[in-house]
């Protein structure tokens, strides 16, 4: 699957199906600030996404 | 994984609620939390105008949207901060959002007003430029929201934004802006525009999902000018408490509003002065964004 990333803009691939919390966990990143994006719906944790699935991870933290 | 109200599909897990909500649920509940916020602090009196400060980030144009939603009389106010490409797609996004919805914006520039951007100012004064923004942009909040005659000003600030502050501010033991951190600032017998924060009760992600939910686009990109900020990492240290035990940031924020008035008892402020330049309130013959804009003529 290809994925795409923020800050810096990125993307990366991993080999699929993969839940989307065990991508989260494999990237580092954290549940509560990453939203998953795919197809342009969000997808809560336990959604399995393919290998031929694009989706964006999203940060969602700001400066304040 | 389920709505746990409607059994649809969910589009979105909420731990700190031990559940989950599809979309419709999830925006009827994040209205809802912003109203609770509305009515437990007596933000906005009924009809009363509201000038939206809106960045171009998700927590504005959010704010904004729930508003209008809600029936309440606004107009946007954007600042244009000078910070070259990061302010145009900022303010795209502002415009964008604004005409798509036919709303009233105003939008000021420092860069039209003074030839120089946060950027150059901060250089100008030596002051890191997170703090400059931040004086100019409650000056301008301030004035424009007085001279177009709006009595409150609400701003995006959120949970995240409120707890890492909180947490900061406690690290520091800065008792004065402990004393002074809460969702509504007074407007101090109409010296000022009162300052509301509608999201408090919002942590980052739930604000980001409505905005993906209702197709708001915003600037996902950070402030070139905020990296290395410790809001960052007071953020990042806040949610990994809240991934371990969830609730922990509103617990950690409301627990504050509800000790604060017995841990810091309303005591009779010395009178504020008027700033001897532009007028506005301040603590002594000029107020901070006066000395800042002649340290800028200075230099």
């Amino acid at each position: 699957m290809r994925i795409k990333l923020h800050h810096p803009a990125r993307e990366v691939e991993l080999q699929g199906p993969k839940p989307v919390l065990s991508i989260l966990s494999k990237l580092g990143l954290s549940r509560e600030a990453h939203l998953v994006i795919c197809n342009d719906a969000l997808v809560t944790e336990d959604t399995v996404i393919s290998d031929e699935d694009c989706i964006e991870i999203r940060p969602v933290i700001s400066g304040g | 994984m389920k709505c746990r109200r409607c059994e649809k599909p969910a589009a979105i897990k909420m731990p700190r609620h031990n559940s989950a909500f599809c979309d419709l649920c999830f925006r009827d509940y994040l209205h809802k939390q912003v109203m609770k916020a509305i009515s437990d602090q007596r933000m906005f009196e009924d009809g009363q105008p509201i000038l939206v400060a809106v960045s171009g980030g998700k927590d504005s144009l959010v704010l904004w949207d729930i508003l209008i939603k809600r029936g309440y009389p606004t107009v946007g106010l954007h600042l244009n901060l000078g910070i070259g490409e990061y302010s145009r797609i900022s303010q795209a996004h502002v415009e964008k959002f604004a005409r798509s919805r036919d709303l009233e914006l105003i939008v000021q520039s420092y860069q039209d007003d003074y030839g120089l951007g946060v950027v150059d100012i901060a250089k100008e004064t030596a002051r890191p430029p997170c703090s400059a923004c931040g004086t100019m942009k409650r000056h301008h909040f301030n004035r424009i929201a007085m001279e177009k005659g709006f009595a409150v000003v609400a701003t995006g600030h959120n949970l995240d934004d409120e707890a890492a502050r909180l947490l900061g501010n406690l690290l520091n033991w800065q008792i004065p802006y402990l004393k002074k951190q809460m969702p509504v600032l007074s407007d101090e017998g109409g010296k000022w525009a009162r300052k509301v924060k509608p999201l408090y009760r919002l942590p980052e992600r739930e604000i980001a999902a409505y905005a993906v939910l209702n197709q708001i686009d915003y600037i996902i990109e950070e402030c070139p000018m905020s990296k290395g900020a410790k809001t960052f990492l007071y953020k990042e240290m806040l949610n990994r408490l809240e991934e371990n035990s969830p609730g922990s940031k509103l617990q950690f924020y409301l627990g504050f509003l509800k000790e604060r008035p017995s841990a810091f008892p309303q005591q009779i402020e010395a009178e504020t002065q008027r700033c001897a330049s532009c007028g506005q309130p301040c603590g002594g013959d000029l107020c901070g964004y006066c000395r800042l804009i002649q340290r800028v003529g200075a230099s």
